[in-house]
């Protein structure tokens, strides 16, 4: 890693930065800190800033930026007619990258001398053959435009990359040089790397708008690519789902959706109702002693990872329900075929979520001030017609948030639902069949063999982003109304 | 208004003694809210235990494993056939030229014994794990001077034997079974009658590798334990301080104006984004743009991240806030930069309420699994420990989450067994963290 | 002085409607309330002054029960109502908070409307036998909250949504509703401004016709306005209770003096 190497030398870099700058800063004070405008530990500081932060700060944004520039002026050089019909040109181009990655990954192993890989003839055609002897299987045999891509595209990296370490190594040295030269003892060091501090964390604060940026961008990229190979009105319209490596295959969303919603469903008919009454009876009749033992518990359940739950979805309910429901049970009746089924994962994810409806809505009851129970009480109301008709009404909008945070929480789950939804696609009603959910088939289409020029495996991004987009509707919608419910009581 | 009143609804009960219908029927309406409160914490509490009931019954089979105890004869004709103790020719022995030896030990064995069976041969061999070749093979290359010598040996037991011996495994449970037969049961039974077949504490699921479906008996959840802390340091190693700087932005300088805003209701929905986005992004930004190695714990480290720092902004800026402002006041009252105020006084106050949600935060990380599938970091992938750090971050291996996955999903039951072990040792760890957490926030908790 | 003047008139005490003999009320390890003994006559206004944490909102709370809502409240001796002991092991609190209502310090207004907030307590309590049953009671209590006349166009609209004085005399409507004997206050004007003050004073003079009012006040001028009985507490103890006229005129105790003149409190 060439990369970690030139951090590491600018880090050296700005480490002697620091030694020197201090030390040229006492020296023109005359060895009198007193003299100097900022701290000597300033002027180190100042020095191996200048040094740091230019260099690494390029480097960041070469190393996001260069494979884009590579990637458009490289797929320039594909002709439209090198595009099969069945392809885009987005494709050709993961192809094109595959190739040179597999060449530089054979050169790398030995497999071929650099000399060699750069003059390789796509006319020889074991391309592919020698690529697959270093473990790099290509799909198909490569096509001529295609390796002159590919070798383009490595030069390009190629050059790409000593430009970087150039330019990146003379910006940390000239930096050191500049702010080395400026050091003087009127020099007003901490202003500059307070500023210098500042923006730092400007920037940690703006990591998490880039994050949402680059969920966005990452899926809507590869969800444009999947549109463009397969037809949007079937992703949305349709109503089968139907994966096919073969190619044809129907890919539509709905029933995946409705498995999710079905056991989401579930999940809230199991957490809300006794979540609730957990909250209500912990916030308004269980004494100190009660509270403090059980609240923690129950939180106990909201600790646990989903793969435990996910274990325990796949060998102990669903087992647990085929000897109710399935042949050979308790009930004699031939309900249920195999261990996952929506209830399952339905029931489990209610557990799940108990503690998180539990504590919300205990939150949002203790907010409901204590003067409207007074004045319920007082009129002679039993504390279950005050929670009943005076504090959950009161409380409603927030419990209405909670709700639809458990909700997103339900729909957005992974591991309870691959361990114990099923695998099956379908539009059904018993819950004791088995179903699948969007994050199953997120799981399933990326995970094994992935091959990022067919529908089938880019379908994943188009069904992350409307999970995206779906929770997080949910959750700003929860969001907003928890908040108005807390200002009006504040 | 007097004539209304005078009519009067019903008076209440004239005495406060004697109770009336009506309030009767309300507190028994009263005692059944109650008890539907009574009844929803039970069955939490009734779920938590059920969850940690079925995880210790089931999971303590997994630090257990029945060992076959055999004097090996490590014949030279079939080892080193020259005779020279040339390593590079004892190498060329594959695992099946050892395969005799083992069958003539287990045959001696049970000659001295005085065992009666007609068991083949084959068959009593067939009672270890299909690992004890390689573990004999593995120990002759790296003592080649033993050639020749009988040397006692523990061989694991072949994982029917093992579930046979903890219960699992019955004669009527594996009457399709074409691994196992009744006949070889009953030979174990003698084996165990005389000692050679016992079942003791078993460090290698702790610190071992996972092996391949073949041989349950064989895979450890180590190497995934070693993945996921390389994933933990990196986390650590980013999460922390780039969510403090965050943290003190928001909460110290930032401005209130609409870009402020917007970051912080962006923080606390990403806070709520379903973490397997959160593997989307690391797939397509990491794996494929940035081309980082798939299945590498970097990768995983910087997938969970991403996803862990809006926990750990979000309690620093509760830790940050709970510090009075007086205290800034006082270190910009005798000439401290702001600058100076937020780093030697306020940062230091707020520490163990850091630190108290980063543990927590990394805690969730730990366990989290989702992300991990999908850039890679399931399935067979590490059978020995890496040997540097640099190895350790990209070379490919799995996590303790997604290793309890890929255990749950083979066919063999008896990964089971493993699945729910290696759950233990995960929920040890997240109690650890979790402990250290609240003891630090009860011991530096301060009330202004 | 012109408040003094109301204060000479002859005051009709009836019989007690309310009993109190050494009550003890403990907080925790707090001694709040210390050998309590009162008679709060029937149709009669009964204020309770003194300085701020004396005690008299918790003796108030005591009278139906209030305080059983707090863990730690534990209160001892004897209350009886009409010569029931309110303490009693057979007494349902809920049965006596109806017969002995509350207005409280704030007004609290349930998140309902206007017709909904009044119609709560003959609700639970089964008072109306229908539709138009209720509406009469809910039109009566208005009009004793005298507040009938403001909101009668608006009866649906949210009782949080009126002034504060109104939804106060709201609140007095809603404890009026459940027809209650005694009607306890705890400092009902303490959050409103002089205009809605005196129309709530008003309203609590009217009000002693029917019921026996109690009320809490650290405002000495409001208790001579509006009662004829006045206990002073201080410390957890009753000082002085007697004919409000003599306690303002001619109090017995020096600590009363003291608190009168403004020397305490």
């Amino acid at each position: 890693m060439p990369t970690l190497w030139l951090v590491v030398s600018v880090l050296v870099l700005a480490a002697i930065g620091y030694v020197l700058g201090r030390k040229r800063a006492l020296q023109s004070a005359g060895g009198d800190v007193r003299a100097l405008h900022s701290l000597p530990n300033y002027y180190g500081l100042n020095v191996a800033f200048a040094a740091l932060i230019p260099a690494l700060g390029v480097l960041l944004i070469w190393l996001l930026a260069q494979p884009m520039i590579v990637e458009n002026s490289v797929s320039g050089l594909i002709p439209d007619e090198a595009i099969p019909e069945d392809s885009t040109r987005g494709l050709v181009m993961s192809d094109v990258r595959r190739v040179a990655s597999g060449l530089d990954f054979a050169v790398e192993q030995g497999a071929m001398t650099l000399a060699e890989s750069q003059s390789l003839k796509a006319e020889a055609g074991d391309i592919r053959a020698r690529l697959g002897e270093v473990g790099v299987a290509l799909g198909a045999e490569v096509e001529a435009e295609v390796l002159d891509a590919a070798q383009r595209y490595r030069q390009m990296t190629t050059t790409g990359t000593h430009a970087m370490t150039l330019i990146v190594a003379l910006l940390a040295v000239a930096g050191l040089a500049i702010a080395y030269a400026r050091t003087h003892k009127d020099f007003r060091a901490r202003n500059v790397v307070e500023r210098g501090i500042l923006v730092l964390l400007i920037l940690a604060a703006s990591l998490a708008i880039l994050t949402t940026v680059g969920i966005v961008f990452s899926m809507l990229f590869e969800t444009m690519n999947f549109f463009g190979l397969h037809s949007w009105k079937d992703f949305f319209f349709g109503g089968t789902w139907a994966p096919n490596f073969r190619g044809d295959s129907e890919l539509s969303i709905l029933p995946l959706l409705w498995g999710t919603l079905y056991i989401s469903f579930v999940a809230l008919l199991v957490a809300v109702p006794i979540g609730l009454f957990a909250a209500i009876y912990l916030a308004e009749y269980a004494n100190k002693a009660t509270r403090s033992f059980a609240k923690p518990l129950l939180e106990i359940l909201a600790g646990i990872p989903t793969i435990v739950y996910g274990l325990f979805a796949l060998l102990t309910v669903g087992p647990m329900l085929v000897d109710f429901f399935g042949k050979g049970g308790f009930l004699g009746v031939e309900w249920m075929a195999g261990a996952t089924s929506v209830l399952t994962a339905g029931v489990v994810m209610g557990i799940m979520l108990i503690p998180f409806v539990s504590s919300l809505s205990d939150d949002i009851i203790n907010a409901v001030p204590q003067s409207m129970r007074d004045g319920s009480l007082g009129l002679g109301a039993t504390k279950s017609e005050t929670v009943r008709q005076v504090v959950l009404p009161a409380a409603l909008p927030g419990i209405v948030g909670a709700v639809l945070l458990a909700a997103s929480r339900a729909i957005g789950e992974t591991m309870i639902v691959v361990m114990g939804a099923g695998a099956i696609a379908k539009f059904a009603l018993n819950p004791l069949e088995s179903m699948t959910t969007i994050t199953t088939r997120i799981v399933s289409q990326l995970t094994g063999d992935t091959d990022f020029a067919s529908p089938e495996t880019l379908v994943a991004f188009a069904l992350g982003l409307t999970l995206f987009v779906l929770t997080l509707g949910l959750n700003i919608l929860a969001l907003y109304i928890v908040r108005k419910y807390r200002e009006q009581y504040e | 208004m007097t004539d209304i009143s005078q009519s009067g609804a019903p008076k209440h009960a004239s005495s406060l003694l004697s109770k009336d219908a009506r309030t009767a029927k309300r507190n028994r309406a009263e005692s059944r809210f109650k008890l539907y409160g009574i009844l929803a914490i039970a069955v939490g509490l009734l779920m938590l235990i059920t969850l940690v009931y079925n995880i210790v019954s089931r999971g303590t089979g997994a630090f257990t494993q029945t060992f076959v105890t055999l004097d090996v004869t490590l014949a030279e004709d079939k080892l080193d056939k020259n005779g020279n103790r040339n390593l590079d020719e004892i190498k060329k022995v594959s695992t099946f030229g050892y395969a005799p030896l083992i069958k003539d030990a287990i045959s001696s064995e049970v000659e001295k014994l005085g065992i009666q069976t007609d068991l083949s041969a084959k068959d009593q061999a067939a009672i270890l794990s299909k690992s004890a070749a390689a573990q004999l093979r593995d120990y002759v290359i790296a003592n080649p001077d033993k050639i020749g010598e009988t040397v006692q040996f523990r061989f694991l037991a072949n994982s029917r034997v093992d579930g046979y011996m903890k219960g699992r495994v019955s004669r009527e449970s594996i009457a399709n079974d074409k691994s196992i037969s009744p006949a070889q049961l009953d030979f174990v039974d003698q084996l165990v009658a005389d000692g050679v077949i016992v079942k003791s504490f078993n460090l290698d699921f702790i610190f071992g590798a996972d092996a391949s479906d073949q041989r349950p008996e064989a895979a450890g959840i180590g190497v995934s334990m070693i993945g996921s802390l390389f994933m933990m340091l990196v986390v650590l190693a980013l999460a922390l301080p780039i969510g403090v700087a965050a943290s003190i932005y928001l909460e110290e300088f930032a401005p209130k104006n609409w870009i402020t805003d917007i970051i912080e209701v962006n923080i606390s929905n990403l806070a709520a984004v379903p973490s397997i986005v959160f593997g989307i992004l690391g797939l397509a930004v990491f794996i494929n743009y940035m081309h980082l190695p798939m299945s590498a714990p970097l990768v995983g480290g910087l997938v969970l991240t991403l996803m862990t720092l809006p926990t750990i902004i979000i309690s620093t800026r509760a830790s940050l806030k709970a510090v009075p402002p007086s205290i800034r006041d006082a270190a910009l009252g005798v000439g401290a930069s702001k600058m100076q105020s937020v780093f030697h006084h306020v940062l230091p106050l707020a520490a163990p309420g850091i630190l108290t949600g980063t543990i927590i935060g990394l805690a969730q990380a730990l366990g989290e699994t989702a992300p991990l599938l999908l850039i890679g970091m399931v399935g067979f992938i590490a059978s020995n420990a890496p040997d540097s750090v640099a190895s350790g971050l990209l070379s490919p291996n799995s996590a303790m989450p997604a290793q309890i996955y890929e255990w749950a999903k083979r066919a063999d039951p008896a990964f089971y067994e493993r699945a729910w072990g290696g759950i233990i040792i995960l929920l040890i760890f997240l109690v650890t963290m979790n402990t250290v957490a609240v003891i630090l926030r009860r011991r530096f908790e301060r009330r202004w | 002085m012109n408040d003094m003047a109301r204060v000479e008139r002859v005051v009709d005490t009836g019989q007690a409607k309310i009993t109190a003999s050494d009550v003890q009320v403990h907080y925790g390890d707090t001694h709040a309330i210390k050998d309590v003994n009162v008679n709060i006559g029937d149709k009669t206004v009964t204020a309770f002054i003194g300085p701020s944490g004396c005690g008299k909102s918790t003796f108030l709370r005591c009278l139906n029960r209030m305080n059983d809502t707090i863990d730690v409240c534990r209160v001892k001796g004897n209350i009886l109502l009409d010569g029931e002991d309110i303490y009693d092991k057979r007494v349902d609190p809920v049965q006596l908070r109806a017969k002995v209502g509350m207005v409280f310090q704030k007004p609290n207004p349930f998140p309902k409307s206007i017709y909904d907030n009044v119609a709560y307590g003959p609700r639970i309590h089964g008072l109306a036998k229908n539709k138009a049953e209720l509406d009469e009671i809910v039109e009566k209590s208005l009009r004793r909250g005298a507040i009938w006349n403001e909101v009668k166009d608006r009866l649906d609209a949210p009782g949080t949504g009126l002034s504060g004085g109104q939804q106060q005399r709201l609140c007095i409507a809603r404890a009026v509703a459940t027809e209650p004997e005694v009607l306890l206050m705890d400092e009902p004007c303490s959050a409103l401004d002089p205009i809605a003050t005196a129309q709530v004073e008003e309203l609590i003079d009217e009000l002693r016709q029917r019921y026996s009012v109690v009320i809490v006040t650290h405002s000495m001028q409001q208790a001579a306005r509006v009662s004829q009985k006045t206990a002073f507490f201080h410390l957890g103890n009753l000082v002085e209770f007697g004919e409000t006229g003599q306690i303002f005129t001619n109090p017995q105790d020096p600590r009363t003096e003291s608190y009168i003149t403004g020397r305490i409190g």
